[in-house]
């Protein structure tokens, strides 16, 4: 029976560290954030925690990196506390992660078909027809034109775009309760970005699927996203109604966005952002 | 005379029934000193058409001419000269076991140029990167320097022709608005020809003057920025392009 | 001359070519023996230098003199703490010289199985197609053969003697090497790197050499270290089969060979040797274990985690 009323995940205080030898690096410093049912996004720039935070759910940091939190729950299990083979059974199956960077996740020398059959074969125990009817339909669904020669493709064989959607369609195969997406659409153009957001939609609408979805493109995150979190150096500076973004109060939020080009904008060099020491305590 | 001549060019991937055809009868030119777009879907070719110039891309047919001269099958030193290319992901383009300084010398070595040492240290000046940056790891810098590093790269035997593939879809927002300005300028300062891809209409529009719009390996619609701006757009993929993008 | 303290070493921003990689040396080597059982690989492989190259100020008497009064005398024996053997050679200072010939064995193997093995699979991965086949198949025929079989016709062939013995291990051994270096070719022939470098006007050559087999190398190297128990194996078994190093020479499989035929009664004739053979492999398996960490691309690329 799945907890219907509480929150998917919970997570308080998180904070990642890596020790390096020349000193202790904060990539995340006190984090905290619930996710029900619902899309929450990250956006921040470059290096402000984003990824390390979503991987850290799923304990995916490795070492030298350190993961330490008063609190992170999936459905009220601690998962700090679970050992890592219970965490191999959630991984992929309960919860999945979309990585930033398809290129380096996928293996290069397996068969895109054989990647995503391996999961439904092994875990699921669907014989090969089942499998590669359930990979191509996914494959379809998130707009790959020729889903059969994808299918016998190797990731150097797709276009940086078609690796993104590959991988998402990997991720969610398997159906998962809760879906880490990391800059899963930062190579798509809209069109085919539209479509790929409306399955993920689909899937918490439907399946109530909790979604948290990391990007650097403010726009997309304000438009798709229920709640925003903007974060600055591994802190969440401000959290927002995702539709009130662009009312964003933060000087950090409202420089990201001033940053943006516009169709139709003027040709003169973009405004670039300006830090402050102090948003960063 | 158009600097780049794209005539009806053809890329077809493996061959017999698994044949892709990637590129279908592309025709562009890119006038000197211009800075042309590629916009279009995910996988209808932009990256193929780049990479065929560069001979990274196996050409079945149509024509690629350079200042009227046809290229051949292969892309010799004098080529590497006039043409370089920007890659998408600063994260894969710059060798991680080369320091800056290796990977902006290797050029001049490849070359026989000399001033190495000069060279290096002017590029990371050109580029906005601090000289404390030169003997650093790629590793050891972040997407937007790295991304800075590949453009430095590209500039070492100053090229006339810039190929861009998607250079800041990797990057964040103030990252972006950095790397684009940085072009813009050196594009000014150096009178440099851009070819840029990108899936981003608001990237395009800010950077080019005109514009090729593909789908399927094949170009739909050609328009230059003011066409863009009053909404003249005709071919629907195009019209829905710039209506997701405002 | 600030050069070699810690701070420089570690300086983010290096100021030349060789502080960078003398840091990121360093870097390695913090890394390294950060690991306990890296640590003792490295002092166990470092000892083993260390008997190698003082061995005359290490050994208390000549290895191949022979004393037949003092036969077979047990350990702990005065003047003999390890014993002595069939001819009256004190057993240490026949271990402490053997460990010359072992040295000399993993060097020699270390500079030509590799190479070797590290060239075909980097061509085989690069160009691909018919070259890789043909390549391929070639190694294949030689990993089809058990490697001590094989060893054994070549030296058969050749006739016994350290030279062919390491001439004959290296010959087997390169094959895996040539594997480990085409599969990770193939993973990086593709990159954005090296297409940029051929954009460049950079030949085959050029790239072969200094773009795709340094980032092959880590696994090479971590494979050899690995291997070089069973390398180390296969000499002391040409040695002990009467194959490799010929006597009086003190090598370490030779002297198992001859101690066997006391086995029972004066064990440590062929114990001792056998010890320090089992310690030493045990020292580079770990070395390599530990090498594996610091090496090891993927967990060494940082920033991209
Ligand atoms: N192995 C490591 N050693 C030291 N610091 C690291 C390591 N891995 C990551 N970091 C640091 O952690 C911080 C957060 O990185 P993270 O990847 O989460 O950023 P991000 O917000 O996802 O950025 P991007 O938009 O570029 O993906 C960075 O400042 C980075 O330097
Ligand atoms: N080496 C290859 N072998 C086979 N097919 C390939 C190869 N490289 C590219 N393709 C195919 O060519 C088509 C065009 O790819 P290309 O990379 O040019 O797309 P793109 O327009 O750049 O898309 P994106 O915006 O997603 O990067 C794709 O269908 C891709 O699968
Ligand atoms: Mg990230
Ligand atoms: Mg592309």
């Amino acid at each position: 029976m799945r907890g219907e009323g509480g929150p998917l995940l919970e997570v308080e205080d998180l904070r990642v560290t890596f020790d390096t030898e020349a000193g202790p690096v904060e990539a995340v410093r006190g984090v905290s954030f619930t996710l029900g049912r619902e899309r929450l996004g990250i956006v921040g720039e470059s290096g402000s925690g984003k990824t390390m935070t979503g991987r850290s759910v799923l304990r995916l940091v490795r070492p030298p990196g350190r993961i330490e939190a008063k609190r992170m729950a999936f459905e009220g299990v601690d998962l700090l506390g679970l050992s890592e083979r219970s965490m191999r059974t959630l991984r992929g199956k309960r919860i999945a992660m979309v990585m930033q960077d398809p290129k380096f996740s996928l293996n290069p020398v397996m068969s895109v078909g054989d990647q995503l059959t391996e999961g439904l074969r092994r875990r699921d125990r669907l014989g090969k027809a089942d499998a590669v009817r359930r990979a191509l339909e996914m494959l379809e669904a998130v707009q790959i034109r020729d889903p059969e020669r994808v299918l016998g493709a190797y990731p150097h064989e797709l276009s940086g775009g078609m690796g993104q959607r590959v991988m998402i369609a990997m991720m969610l195969i398997p159906e998962p309760d809760l879906l880490i997406a990391d800059e899963p659409t930062s190579a798509l153009d809209v069109t085919v970005q539209r479509e790929v957001l409306a399955i993920m939609d689909r899937l918490v609408r439907e399946r109530g699927m909790g979604l948290l979805f990391i990007s650097h493109d403010l726009t997309l995150v304000s438009k798709f996203c229920d709640r925003v979190l903007v974060m600055y150096r591994g802190k969440v500076v401000e959290e927002v109604m995702a539709d009130q973004l662009h009312a964003a109060k933060h000087p950090y939020t409202q420089g990201l966005l001033n940053c943006l080009p516009r169709v139709g904008g003027a040709r003169e060099p973009l405004p670039v952002l300006e830090r402050d020491p102090s948003w960063a305590e | 005379m158009a600097l780049i001549e794209i005539d009806d060019l053809e890329v077809t991937f493996g061959s017999g029934a698994d044949a892709v055809r990637a590129v279908r009868g592309v025709s562009i030119s890119v006038a000197a000193k211009e800075s042309f777009g590629l916009v279009g879907e995910s996988g209808s070719g932009k990256s193929t058409v780049l990479r065929a110039i560069c001979g990274l891309a196996p050409i079945s047919g149509g024509a690629i001419r350079i200042n009227g001269a046809a290229l051949g099958s292969r892309r010799d030193k004098g080529f590497a000269r006039r043409v370089q290319m920007v890659f998408q992901d600063p994260y894969a383009s710059l060798h991680p076991k080369r320091t800056i300084d290796a990977t902006l010398a290797e050029p001049l070595t490849i070359h026989g140029l000399g001033g190495r040492d000069k060279r290096v240290v002017s590029a990371l000046e050109d580029v906005g990167l601090d000289p404390k940056f030169r003997f650093r790891y790629p590793h050891q810098l972040s997407g937007g320097q790295r991304q800075r590093v590949a453009i430095a790269r590209t500039l070492m035997l100053e090229p006339e022709i810039l190929l861009l593939d998607e250079p800041t879809s990797a990057l964040d927002a103030s990252v972006q608005a950095e790397v684009l300005n940085l072009l813009s300028r050196l594009r000014a300062a150096r009178g440099l020809t851009f070819l840029m891809v990108s899936h981003d209409l608001a990237v395009i529009d800010h950077m080019c003057d005109r514009l090729a719009v593909m789908q399927q390996g094949m170009v739909v619609e050609q328009i230059d920025r003011a066409a863009l701006a009053d909404d003249s757009a005709r071919d629907p993929y195009t019209r829905e392009l710039l209506a997701a993008s405002v | 001359m600030k050069a070699l303290s810690r701070a420089w070493l570690l300086d983010p921003s290096p100021a030349s070519r060789g502080q960078a990689r003398l840091g990121q040396a360093y870097l390695g080597w913090l890394k390294l023996i950060r690991n306990p059982l890296a640590v003792a690989g490295v002092v166990i492989v470092g000892a083993l230098v260390v008997m190698a190259v003082a061995a005359p100020l290490l050994a208390t008497h000549d290895p191949i003199a022979q004393s037949l009064p003092d036969r077979l005398l047990p350990p702990l024996s005065p003047g003999h703490w390890l014993g002595t053997d069939e001819f009256g050679r004190d057993i240490y200072s026949r271990i402490v010289y053997g460990a010359r010939v072992t040295l000399y064995i993993v060097l020699l193997v270390t500079v030509t199985a590799p190479l070797f093995g590290l060239l075909i699979g980097v061509m085989a991965g690069y160009y691909g197609g018919a070259v890789d086949v043909a390549l391929m198949r070639f190694t294949d025929i030689f990993l089809a053969f058990p490697r001590l079989i094989l060893a054994l016709a070549f030296v058969a062939a050749l006739g016994p003697g350290i030279e062919n013995a390491v001439f004959a291990i290296a010959l087997t051994a390169w094959p895996p090497y040539a594997r480990v270096a085409r599969a990770e070719t193939l993973t990086i022939r593709g990159a954005d790197y090296i297409a940029a470098v051929r954009l460049q006007g950079a030949g085959s050559g050029r790239i072969l050499v200094s773009h795709v087999a340094p980032m092959c190398l880590p696994s090479v190297i971590i494979r050899v270290t690995l291997d070089m128990a069973g390398i180390i194996l296969t000499a002391a078994g040409l040695g002990f089969l009467g194959l490799g190093a010929q006597p009086p020479l003190p090598e370490w499989g030779l002297m198992i060979s001859s101690g066997r035929k006391f086995l029972f009664d004066q064990w440590w004739v062929a114990t001792m040797p056998g010890l320090a053979i089992f310690i030493v492999s045990l020292g580079f398996n770990l070395l390599g274990d530990g090498l594996r960490d610091v090496l090891d691309p993927r967990s060494a690329s940082g920033g991209k985690g």
